[in-house]
Formats: C-alpha cells, sequence, structure tokens
C-alpha cells in the first residue's frame, strides 16, 4: 500500500516592523540629492555650492524628524514611502534650486517683476511645513477609521475648496488660487484631493453593494440602474462646472477619474469605467468647444509647434525640445536649456527639467519612484482590513496616480495641458503641503494593516492544519 | 570643470538613481507578508525514504516552533505524534503540538476523515492542563471507541492505544 502524507500547516506571517530598513534607505534618499546638488554647482560654476551644506542638512533634518515620527507613532508602517518621499522631495529642491540659478529666468523676472526671488528656500520652508503637518497627521490621527465619521462634513469642505477659486481672479486664464492677504495663495484643490477621497471612501462603503449588485447585464456589461447613476452624474456635473468656471481641466479630470476609479474598486464592475470614460470624452469635448482657455489648450496640445510659431502658447513646444535635447542619458545636471521655458519652468514644467539633464533614463527612475509610491499606496489597501482603510488607500493613491498621469502627461504632450503640478518636485506649497499629509494618512492606514495580531489566547487559535492524503 | 569630469558624474548620478529604485524593489521583494504554507513532505520517494518523525523535526524547525518542540520533548513519555494506523488515511501522522485536533467530515476538520460511519464533527483530541492528551467524543452517531468500550465522557488517552472511529483506528505514539 503506497502511502504518502502531504501536510500543510498555514501560518500567518506578519510583516516586520523594517524601521531599519527605512532608515538605510532613508539616507540614501538623502545623500542623492546632495550629490545632485554638488552636481549641478560644479557644471555651472566649477565649485561646490555654498549652500550645499544648508539645503543637505535641512533636508536631512526633515527625513529625520519624519524618520522619528515613524519610529514612534506608527512602527509598522511601510518603509519604502518615506524613502521615496524624500527622495523626490530632495531632488525637487535641486532642480528649483538649479532654475534659480538660470540667467534667462533672472533677466526674464526682472523684466516681468522688477525683481527676482529664488524660490528654493520658499520651497525648503513649505516641506518643512509639509513634514510638520506629516507629523501632526500621524500624532494626532490615532485610527484612520475616525476619518469615517466625518463622510458628509468632509463632502461639504471639499465642495467649498473647490468652489472656492471661482470667485477669485483668474491666474494666467485658471481660476484655482484663492489669495489670503499676508499668506499668499493657495491651491484648495490639493487638499480638496484628500478630503474628497475620505468623502468617497465613505460614501462608497455604505452604498457599494446597492451599486453593485442591482444591476442587469447587457451584451457583457453590468448596466447600473437609472436611478443608482445619480452619484456619478452629479460628481460629472461638478467636474464639467469646475471645467467651465475655473477652466481648470487638471482638477476636473483628477475628481472625476478618482470617483469612477473608487467605484471601480467598490463595486468591482467594469461598466463603471466605461461610462466614466465616455462621459469624461462626451464633457471635455464639450466644454473645449465654447471655452476659449480650454480651446487653446487643447489646440497647443494637437499642434505645439503651430502654437509656438503663433506665439500662442510656446511653452509645451519648449518642453518637446527639451525632452528632445536631452535624449537617452541626458545633457547632466545643470547643462540643459530648459529654463527656455520661462514661464512655470519650475512648477508645472519641471518633469521638462528632469527630461533634458537626466535624459530618458534619469526621467524613467522619476516616474518609477512615483510608480513605486503608488504601488505601496495600493498594497496598503490590499492588507487593510476594514473596507474604509481600504477604500481611502485605493483613493489616495489613485489621486496621486492621476495627478502624476495628468502632469506628465500634459507636458509630455499626451494629454492636454492642466494646470497641475507635479507632487513633491515642482514648486509650490500647497502641493508639496497636501501631498505629505496625504503620505502621512497613507502610512497610518498601513500601520494598521501590517501591525501583527495580538498573540493567540486560546488552545483553539492554534495554527490551522490542513491534512491532505491521497 | 573638464569634459570628462562632468560625463562620468552625469553618468555616475544616473547610476546611483536606478540603484536607489533596484534597492527600493529589493526591500519590497523581501516586504512579502500574507500567510506562510509549510509543506510537511515533498512527495512519495522522501516519504518513503525519510522516517517520519526526522520529516516532522525538520517542519517543526522551519515553522520556528522550535520552543513548544523542546517543551514537548522535556516532558518523558509524552506522545508526539498522532498516528493513522487503520482506514483510508492509514499512515498519516500529524504532530502533536498542543493544539486541539479535530477529527471528523466536516473540511475544516484537522483531520478530515473520509468515512461512512464518521460524523461530520466526530472526535476531538486535545492536550489538558497537564500536558495529558484526552479523547472526547463529539455526540457521533457510530460512537468513538477505545480497546472495545464506547467513550462517553473526555478519556486521557494512554500511549500506543487504538482509538476506533468507523473503520479509522488512531493512536498516540512518541
Amino acid at each position: 500500500m503506497s502511502v504518502v502524507t502531504n501536510t500543510t500547516t498555514i501560518t500567518s506571517v506578519g510583516a516586520p516592523s523594517r524601521r531599519n530598513t527605512e532608515l538605510a534607505l532613508l539616507l540614501f534618499a538623502v545623500l542623492i540629492p546632495v550629490f545632485a546638488y554638488a552636481n549641478v554647482g560644479l557644471a555651472t560654476t566649477d565649485e561646490l555650492p555654498s549652500g550645499m551644506l544648508g539645503y543637505g542638512l535641512g533636508l536631512a533634518a526633515l527625513a529625520g524628524v519624519a524618520h522619528l515620527t515613524v519610529r514612534k507613532f506608527a512602527p509598522y508602517a511601510d518603509p519604502l514611502l518615506l524613502p521615496l518621499v524624500t527622495l523626490l522631495n530632495g531632488m525637487g529642491l535641486v532642480f528649483i534650486w538649479r532654475l534659480d540659478q538660470s540667467p534667462r529666468l533672472h533677466q526674464r523676472a526682472e523684466a516681468l517683476f522688477g525683481s527676482f526671488s529664488p524660490d528654493t528656500p520658499k520651497q525648503l520652508l513649505y516641506s518643512a511645513v509639509g513634514v510638520a503637518l506629516f507629523v501632526a497627521v500621524l500624532v494626532f490621527l490615532k485610527d484612520h477609521r475616525i476619518l469615517q465619521r466625518y463622510t458628509y462634513i468632509s463632502m461639504v469642505v471639499a465642495l467649498i475648496l473647490l468652489i472656492l477659486p471661482m470667485f477669485f481672479p483668474a491666474v494666467n486664464g485658471a481660476k484655482i488660487w484663492i489669495s489670503i492677504p499676508g499668506v499668499g495663495t493657495i491651491q484648495p484643490g490639493e487638499f480638496a484631493k484628500i478630503i474628497i477621497a475620505v468623502f468617497f471612501s465613505g460614501y462608497l462603503m455604505v452604498k457599494r453593494d446597492a451599486l453593485a449588485l442591482a444591476s442587469r447585464r447587457f451584451m457583457g456589461l453590468y448596466l447600473p440602474r437609472g436611478r443608482d447613476l445619480g452619484p456619478i452624474l452629479v460628481i460629472w456635473g461638478l467636474s464639467i462646472l469646475i471645467l467651465v468656471f475655473e477652466t481648470d481641466l487638471g482638477t476636473s479630470l483628477l475628481f472625476f477619474g478618482l470617483f469612477v476609479v473608487m467605484l471601480y474598486v467598490a463595486t468591482e464592475r467594469t461598466s463603471w469605467i466605461v461610462f466614466g470614460l465616455l462621459m469624461s470624452a462626451v464633457g471635455a469635448v464639450g466644454v473645449a468647444t465654447f471655452e476659449p482657455h480650454v480651446q487653446e489648450r487643447v489646440d497647443a496640445w494637437l499642434d505645439p509647434f503651430a502654437a509656438f510659431k503663433d506665439g500662442t502658447s510656446d511653452q509645451v513646444a519648449q518642453a518637446l525640445m527639451s525632452f528632445g535635447s536631452g535624449g537617452i542619458l541626458g545633457t547632466g545636471l545643470g547643462q540643459g536649456n530648459s529654463d527656455l521655458i520661462g514661464f512655470a519652468a519650475n512648477s508645472d514644467f519641471i518633469l521638462a527639467t528632469v527630461g533634458e539633464e537626466l535624459g530618458l533614463a534619469g526621467l524613467m527612475a522619476f516616474l518609477l519612484v512615483y510608480g513605486l509610491i503608488v504601488e505601496r499606496g495600493v498594497r496598503t489597501a490590499l492588507a487593510a482590513r476594514d473596507p474604509f482603510g481600504k477604500l481611502l488607500a485605493i483613493g489616495l493613491s489613485g489621486a496621486f496616480a492621476l495627478q502624476v498621469f495628468v502632469v506628465a502627461g500634459g507636458v509630455m504632450g499626451l494629454i492636454p495641458l492642466t494646470g497641475m503640478t507635479m507632487p513633491f518636485v515642482a514648486a509650490g506649497g500647497s502641493s508639496v503641503i497636501a501631498n505629505w499629509a496625504l503620505v502621512g494618512i497613507l502610512l497610518r492606514i498601513s500601520d494598521t494593516a501590517r501591525r501583527p495580531a495580538p498573540a493567540p489566547t486560546s488552545p483553539d487559535a492554534e495554527p490551522t492544519q490542513v491534512v491532505r492524503v491521497q | 570643470m573638464s569634459e570628462l569630469t562632468l560625463t562620468v558624474m552625469r553618468l555616475g548620478f544616473l547610476a546611483v538613481l536606478w540603484l536607489f529604485v533596484i534597492v527600493a524593489v529589493q526591500v519590497i521583494r523581501s516586504d512579502l507578508f500574507g500567510t506562510r504554507v509549510t509543506q510537511r513532505a515533498a512527495g512519495r520517494r522522501e516519504a518513503q525514504t525519510r522516517p517520519p518523525q526526522q520529516r516532522q523535526q525538520a517542519a517543526q524547525a522551519a515553522q520556528g516552533r522550535q520552543q513548544q518542540n523542546n517543551n514537548n520533548r522535556a516532558r518523558r513519555g509524552a506522545p508526539t505524534k498522532l498516528v493513522v494506523s487503520e482506514g483510508s488515511l492509514a499512515g498519516t501522522t500529524v504532530a502533536l503540538q498542543g493544539q486541539t485536533i479535530t477529527l471528523g467530515r466536516a473540511h475544516d476538520s484537522t483531520i478530515v476523515l473520509d468515512d461512512d460511519y464518521a460524523s461530520s464533527r466526530h472526535a476531538r483530541i486535545y492536550p489538558d492542563r497537564d500536558g495529558n492528551w484526552i479523547v472526547e467524543d463529539l455526540g457521533s452517531t457510530n460512537g468513538t471507541f477505545m480497546d472495545r468500550n464506547r467513550l462517553t465522557t473526555p478519556t486521557p488517552i494512554p500511549l500506543g492505544a487504538p482509538i476506533r472511529i468507523g473503520k479509522t483506528v488512531i493512536e498516540l505514539r512518541k
């Protein structure tokens, strides 16, 4: 009689804390920007830049504070998010500083505003505020499920933040800023992104069964009932309103896209994606036919070099030429001519500088770092045990991914240009601060998800044994 | 600054940037978590060449349960495994690690009996506070027998005593 025993034991393996891995990677992530900084200085002025120690120590201090906070308040959180974000923030400082050194931009600023003010110290300050908010999120938000209580409050707050810029004068054609006297201008859309993700997760967690199950099957697609289309129509209408009154494609696309992504994740119905794509195409084409600012952007996207010749919009063409002159390996840090872009070179178009000076190889590394951040966010969503945490993690990483796509796609000429900024890299206070808070919430969810379960107390809680006998 | 130095720095920076990405991906690879499945016996050949006891010890060591294993070893004469000696499962061994073993036709039993005379939750075997192994009939239709006596109360199992459930006979061994 042949006897084969095949006994498997299934035990749950908790993730180890990994804080030391995080520290090592963080050190690496601080050294790379310092190296880049030295690189720019040596290439432009033949000597190590004087501010190198200051910025290096500043970045290291921010990273250290963030790391110690994570060690104390979220010991099981994901080890990769913080180093990746620190690298992007540090490289952003280097690129902004590099563009601050450009004589062309100095001349341009003096001709337009009378004086030139460097953006790097401001950006370092914003990064510090961002890290402070990150620390505050980790210290005060003990459990992400608390946010669930504020589902409808966050809806109201997000709507106010989205509608507010309509009442402020347009800056460069788009109304996405509000200006507070004494503080400066704020881009409320960046903060609304986080708050609306909270609303969507709270709302969809309650409503997802109705949206997923009550449907008819038609040509392989589950068609939702007419009345269940309500929420998506409301969000669509709102995005169209933003597009019409604020003339900003980015914000509009981000909110509608975020809702469709979360709807799909919550209900597992592909039909929502089909509906979403159709509705956004209809909306974008419809608005582009009568709104001159949007139309101008679309024309510049369809034929950037014609717009360059007309003088209507030279940015996209300049960005494409930057990418072209960078080639595969780039011109080297500090040796490109991406400052020719002029307006918004260090904010919306900073990716062109990355592409020119580090080439395709460097740009791909940057996009991979963004991709890894999104991957960690999605992994957090997979590991999270509560539905609200899952949806929130997906929403936050989805918003991050959409923003990267909208900006990178706009700069590279894949989609019409929008007024959003590259998270962490581009100069801009609201963006850096809001994205640090976003990463803080992701780390909080990830800490809850990866925390090992309490030790079993009853004898029945021993590992499950599966005995298979053939 | 010479052209050569700048080129070296340019390529060096790209190399460092990619090194960071690769290290980050390596961290993800070593960061997998979830459930781990430990295969006790790989297959037919291994089952015949290696004595069961040795296999179990290897598996237990791999599971990091050395602690409990040592505790079991510390008491002399305590059984370390449960062996099915007759019936369709004959030859199956289950290491005794202080956990409750359930027997029956239900899929979530520790030992799933494919036996017409067994109930879905037939019996369980568990250690009491002193580490003695106890067998308890869970109200089965056809009964659990030790030697020839039908069990009515939880009963300590002597080493090597045959416990019969339908056509299946199990015993505890050292």
